[in-house]
């Protein structure tokens, strides 16, 4: 199965829409909910980082009997130091984002945990590419 | 042990129900306590209470999508329409208390680990 969305950066009234889609799509099929959970999470903080920091992004989703795979690329300012980005507490979201909540430099960490592969690739001032790949 | 629903928690408690009121009966075990989305995310079990100052739209994402029992909104904030509206959507109970964070974990600390 295949699923793709479209995210806008800066549009937080619509942040987790994709994420939602996905997991409803993945109850449906009768996953673990444990699963469901892990790629839930995932997809969320992905979705927000393309939100937060992206001008655009395109979530690609495939699910197969094996596992979920979804890439997330997004034009963007990309990411300076992919190291510094993946430390606990780490981050360069604004102080509008952090207010909400965000930019607590636990997503990417987040993201890892709950994932079995995660593939993270930018090239500054063109755009970040996310690869996540959760086993069944 | 009888598990505690949130129909008897806002009762004893004196919270207020502003969304999904005809979803009371669910159970609740425990409460986690943050304003930091992804820390909740990231560390909230389902079926927990999320306790909060935040009010806007995002926070029903979360507990939607980790299945959260109820969100906990503290120090008298109100919730707008807008947020309002998305949780009676997306089934997510949201509570209102009149006092802070501290106390209101305090509060939920005591009740949920006591026996009914």
């Amino acid at each position: 199965m295949h699923l793709q969305f479209e995210i806008e950066g800066g549009d937080f009234s619509a942040a987790g829409e994709a994420s939602s889609e996905v997991k409803k799509t993945l109850k449906q099929l009768n996953i673990p909910p444990v699963l469901v959970r892990r790629i839930a999470v995932a997809l969320y903080e992905a979705e927000v980082n393309v939100v937060a920091h992206a001008y655009r992004g395109v979530m690609e989703v495939d699910i197969s009997g094996g596992g979920i795979y979804v890439k997330l690329k997004d034009k963007g300012p990309g990411i300076e130091n992919i190291d510094r980005a993946m430390e606990e507490g780490f981050s360069t979201a604004s102080d509008k984002v952090r207010e909400m909540g965000f930019g607590a430099g636990m997503g990417l960490p987040n993201i890892k945990k709950n994932c079995d592969e995660m593939k993270l690739t930018s090239t500054p001032g063109v755009g970040t590419t996310l690869e996540l790949t959760i086993n069944f | 042990m009888e598990k505690k629903n949130l129909k008897k928690l806002i009762d004893d408690l004196g919270f207020t129900c502003v969304a999904n009121e005809n979803l009371l009966d669910r159970e609740v075990n425990s409460a986690y306590v943050s304003d930091l989305l992804s820390d909740v995310m990231g560390k909230a079990q389902p079926q927990m209470l999320w306790v909060t100052s935040q009010i806007h739209k995002n926070i029903v994402a979360v507990a939607s999508l980790i299945e959260l029992s109820a969100i906990v909104i503290v120090n008298e904030r109100k919730p707008d329409e807008d947020m309002l509206k998305l949780a009676q959507e997306e089934g997510v109970v949201v509570l209102t208390s009149d006092n802070p964070a501290f106390e209101t974990a305090g509060l939920l600390y005591n009740y949920l680990n006591t026996a009914p």
